[in-house]
């Protein structure tokens, strides 16, 4: 201790801790100069950037998808504007009671539950912090007003002008023009969003989807200052950048002649699917799927829309019938049988078989549909009544070769069509092979047989397959050989209408046909459907366009009869085929026919006659 | 004047003539120069920084914290100049007033004052807000030297540091019930200052020091744990969340991290109106406890590192007037003034920089605010006072 009462102080004690309190003070000084120098000049490039980007904020301006259009350019799906509803949560009340209660509130007018405004603010934050939350789309203008003129009880909501995809004919091509929605996590990470941001608006069914690229178009980009509020300040748009709308998809389907498919097919009241196709060059004029839907009920679905579209297994609305389906095809695949046949010498087409209407394999019996005899016929006349016994002498003469189903897979059956949909089902083509496969596996309780063979050349037993297949294979039948690629997209134009890109589509691959068998197989089909007791006369008969036809009647396990129709017109040198199926429609005359027959007067722009109409008996 | 006179009539001046200019009247010309240089410029580049950064602060006034802290910044030279005439060795036997007016000021706020954010520190006047803790800082060295003084043959040592401890910390944790917090770890610290350079043991600081480790845990730790903290949420928040900022992003760690990126921003030369960070709100406090980051940010390294030399002057200035001091009283007064400015430059400053908790110190003659400027200059005058007092008493010896 070396102070005395108010004496100096002891100089070298006293010098000491003063020397220890400069030190400190050195010290000090010395971390506060670093840190600066270490902050200001070795880092400072990065905290300036850190600083810039907390003043501005980029604003996307969303950019109109493109309009989809008919061959005929008229229009499929547009945009309309429509109001979304926004909350910036930043700017959601502090107090718990408080945001809960503007929750509520919010909730109650967009009929949203608590949990599910809680749920899509959760969703919404876990893929973009920060942005504002799309509460609901497409809200109504009272909404809206109500909002905007409470705003002190609804801080952070905000109202949004957004596009929102407008269907102008209602289901007209739903599964072709398909659905968008926001891409999902998984869509982020792939190499074809690239560049896209949670939120953004991508196609997620048919043609929205594979042609997404074209139809999306580019954003805008706003960029404005902002205080730490997130608040614009005055002057402070810096750049501008305006959005590149979407370019147009125009399709390959005919408006008209989709119509006329639509309404043949909804008049049965059965599900089904319709299918035309441009033989040569593989261009869809017309293809639906019954029971059907509005795109536009898929954008805010309401709960019972959710039930009906999504949780129905049985009619299944979002299921495009003419290619998703597996169906047994009836009397329509004999013409596979009948050029397999006759490619592999089994028969020529003037080969006469005895038709006592059924026939006798081991223990089994096959018979003809009814039981009815034909009595001699060739290969025209077993086409044109649908004679199954001969097919099925064909099926049993090929049943421990692969030859049918060699020519099934040439022609396009149990295998991708190739579709510019990503709609596509799965198919099976039964064969030695697969059966024996399972057999083995136990999963059958006999190995492949003659009877195998002989249903899948009437188009029976184990055949999965869909219209579009089937349409394949009429296509190559009727232009000699090549199996077009199957698409619906057909040009992609600007606003302006000018073509920016056409598509190509080539042939998939060609196979050869006997020129002679051909017209043969066509001669039978159109004897089938235009000529005497031709089991399609009826419906066909007073057509004034020549075409070949063929009806089929499957038989599906655990469902009545389905109906089934095949053209090619015209007759005798065809460029469309035109297929029908109408689940338990029972025979092919009865209800797919006519359908085949509405597609067909739409596109030759005929009105059949009297005889025409009386064919769907019903 | 009529000395002037007396030495033009002479053809040459007396032999034992004392001659008493105007400086020598006013005090100024004993006062330390540096120190006083240092406490204007810093005050001269508040009142600039004000003026540049608070434009659109106040609707209407773009000049509202500018013209404020220029008056504050008169008048607290005006009170330095006065005190630089006053021999604070009077203090010493004012020292029971001087406490107990500081006990009682910091008390009466519980009754009197003016609630703001949940913090009762100051009375409303006419002018201004009063906050008697600011000037607390002085009196509390002023009076505790005089009972380290007076008390220096009483007791035993231990005994001593024990009454020294009790008078400080008493107000101290006046301070800290406001609440307070960093005005009172002012007081701690200015308490320590004096206690150090009157001379008490080593080994007492290192139980003292050893006792803050313990007291610190069991504030942050086991207080907490036991279900009954003593600090406010928010106090334990701030205290804390420096020592990782990026998971307070959004809380109390986003002040201090706006603050860093507004000084990093800043680089060499600063960005002058384009400091963003500090103009758009980014920084909270800009014009008083961060205002720091204000000028890392508007005037760069340069700027900032100029500010931070001026307080290292002003402390080793402060710390120089301990050695000259013609008694122990001035010794110590001067020893815990220079501390005390010492220890709210670091913190606040640290603060700033993201290497010291958010303690709400401000930083002396920079920070807005008339208490605080006031408080400060009349500490900077009782040190021209004490430096003015050793020349006079002729004593002055040498100091670096």
């Amino acid at each position: 201790m070396y102070l005395r009462n108010d004496s100096q102080p002891q100089g070298s004690r006293l010098s000491l801790r003063v020397a220890v309190a400069g030190g400190i003070g050195v010290v000090l000084f010395a971390v506060l100069f670093f840190r600066l120098w270490n902050l200001q000049v070795l880092s400072g490039d990065e905290y300036l950037a850190e600083a810039q980007n907390n003043r501005t904020r980029e604003i996307k301006v969303i950019a109109p998808r493109g309009d989809i259009l008919d061959r005929n350019g008229d229009i499929l799906v547009d945009n309309r504007t429509s109001l979304a509803l926004q909350l910036n949560t930043s700017k959601l009340p502090e107090d718990p009671a408080e945001e809960k209660a503007e929750l509520v509130r919010l909730g109650e007018m967009a009929h949203m539950s608590l949990r599910k405004v809680r749920r899509t603010i959760a969703e919404e934050e876990e893929v973009a912090a920060g942005a504002p939350v799309t509460l609901r789309r497409d809200v109504g203008f009272e909404l809206i007003a109500y909002v905007e003129e409470n705003q002190e009880e609804f801080p952070g909501v905000t109202v949004e002008r957004v596009f929102v995809r407008h269907y102008p004919d209602g289901t007209r091509a739903a599964h072709v023009v398909g659905s968008v929605g926001e891409i999902d996590k998984d869509e982020l990470k792939e190499p074809e969003f690239k560049g896209l941001e949670p939120g953004d608006e991508v196609g997620k069914a048919g043609v929205e989807y594979s042609y997404d690229k074209f139809l999306r178009g580019d954003p805008g980009h706003t960029r404005i200052q902002v205080n730490a509020l997130g608040e614009p300040t005055p002057g402070g748009q810096l750049v501008s950048e305006p959005p590149t709308p979407g370019s147009n998809l125009k399709l390959t389907i005919d408006g008209d002649v989709q119509a006329a498919g639509e309404g043949g097919l909804g008049a049965r009241g059965l599900p089904g699917a319709f299918i035309s196709m441009n033989i040569d060059n593989g261009e869809i004029l017309a293809m639906g799927s019954n029971p059907t839907f509005d795109p536009s009920e898929l954008i805010e679905p309401s709960q019972a829309q959710v039930n009906q579209l999504y949780r129905d297994p049985v009619l299944a609305p979002l299921v495009n019938r003419a290619t998703e389906s597996a169906y047994p095809t009836g009397s329509i695949f004999k013409i596979i049988t009948a050029l397999a046949a006759l490619e592999n010498g089994q028969i020529t087409p003037d080969t006469v078989v005895q038709d006592n209407g059924l026939i006798e394999v081991g223990t089994q019996k096959f018979e003809n549909a009814g039981g009815v005899a034909h009595g001699a016929v060739e290969l025209r006349r077993a086409l044109q009544v649908s004679s199954d016994v001969y097919f099925y002498l064909l099926g049993l003469d090929m049943w421990k070769t692969n030859e049918l189903q060699e020519w099934a897979h040439k022609l396009g059956i149990g295998r991708p069509a190739g579709l510019d949909l990503p709609e596509e089902g799965e198919s099976l083509l039964p064969d030695k092979e697969w059966r024996n496969q399972l057999y083995a596996e136990g999963l059958t309780d006999r190995p492949w047989s003659a009877g195998d063979n002989i249903q899948l050349a009437t188009g029976q037993g184990d055949l999965q397959t869909n219209p579009l297949q089937m349409a394949l294979g009429y296509a190559a039948l009727g232009n000699g050989g090549k199996i077009p690629a199957p698409h619906v997209g057909l040009e992609v134009e600007d606003a302006a209408g000018r073509v920016l890109k056409e598509f190509e589509f080539e042939p998939q691959r060609k196979i050869h046909i006997d020129p002679g068998y051909r017209t043969a197989i066509l001669e039978g089909l159109h004897a089938a459907a235009q000529e005497g007791d031709g089991t399609a006369a009826g419906v066909f008969g007073g057509f004034p366009i020549e075409i070949a036809g063929k009806t089929g009647t499957a038989q599906r396990p655990g469902h009545g009869d389905q109906s089934w129709f095949a053209a090619l017109s015209p007759y005798p040198n065809p460029r469309i085929v035109t297929i029908a199926t109408v689940e338990e429609g029972g025979f092919g005359a009865e209800s797919a026919a006519p359908v085949v027959l509405d597609i067909l007067e739409a596109i030759y722009d005929k009105q059949a006659s009297e005889v025409g109409t009386a064919g769907g008996a019903e | 004047m009529n000395t002037y006179a007396t030495r033009t009539r002479n053809s040459r001046p007396e032999p034992f003539a004392v001659h008493v200019g105007l400086g020598e009247r006013l005090g100024l010309a004993h006062m330390d120069w540096p120190l006083t240089i240092a406490a204007v410029a810093l005050i001269a580049f508040s009142v600039f920084t004000l003026g540049q950064a608070t434009q659109n602060d106040v609707p209407g006034d773009p000049n509202y914290f500018l013209e404020r802290q220029a008056i504050y910044a008169l008048l607290g030279i005006v009170g330095m100049v006065v005190l630089t005439r006053i021999d604070y060795s009077r203090f010493r036997e004012l020292r029971v007033g001087i406490y107990t007016f500081l006990c009682a000021t910091v008390t009466l706020v519980f009754f009197f004052g003016f609630a703001a954010r949940g913090s009762r520190r100051a009375f409303e006047l006419p002018f201004f807000s009063f906050q008697p803790s600011e000037l607390g800082k002085l009196l509390l060295v002023l009076a505790l030297a005089g009972f380290v003084i007076d008390g220096a043959r009483r007791g035993s040592e231990i005994q001593r540091s024990v009454r020294y401890l009790c008078l400080g910390l008493a107000p101290a944790g006046l301070v800290f019930l406001q609440p307070d917090l960093g005005t009172s770890l002012v007081y701690v610290v200015a308490t320590l200052a004096v206690m150090y350079f009157g001379g008490v043991p080593w080994t007492h600081f290192a139980v003292i020091g050893g006792a803050l480790v313990a007291l610190v845990a069991l504030v942050l730790v086991v207080a907490p744990a036991v279900g009954t903290p003593i600090l406010k949420g928010y106090q334990e928040e701030r205290l804390t969340s420096f020592l990782n900022p990026d998971e307070h992003q959004n809380g109390a760690g986003y002040q201090q991290n706006q603050s860093v990126i507004a000084t990093g921003a800043g680089q060499l030369t600063g960005r002058g109106d384009k400091a963003t960070q500090t103009r758009l709100d980014f920084v909270p406090e800009r014009h008083t406890d961060f205002i720091f980051a204000v000028i890392g940010e508007r005037y760069g390294f340069m700027g900032a590192a100029f500010v931070l030399s001026l307080y290292a002057l002003l402390f080793w200035r402060a710390l120089r007037i301990t050695t000259l001091s013609k008694n122990s009283y001035g010794t110590l007064v001067a020893g815990g003034i220079a501390v005390a400015l010492l220890f709210q430059t670091f913190v606040n400053v640290g603060m700033n920089l993201g290497i010291m908790p958010i303690t709400g110190i401000p930083l002396p003659l920079m920070s807005y605010g008339g208490s605080s400027v006031l408080a400060t200059f009349l500490a900077i005058g009782v040190l021209q006072s004490i430096n003015v007092q050793a020349h006079l008493s002729q004593k002055g010896r040498f100091a670096w």
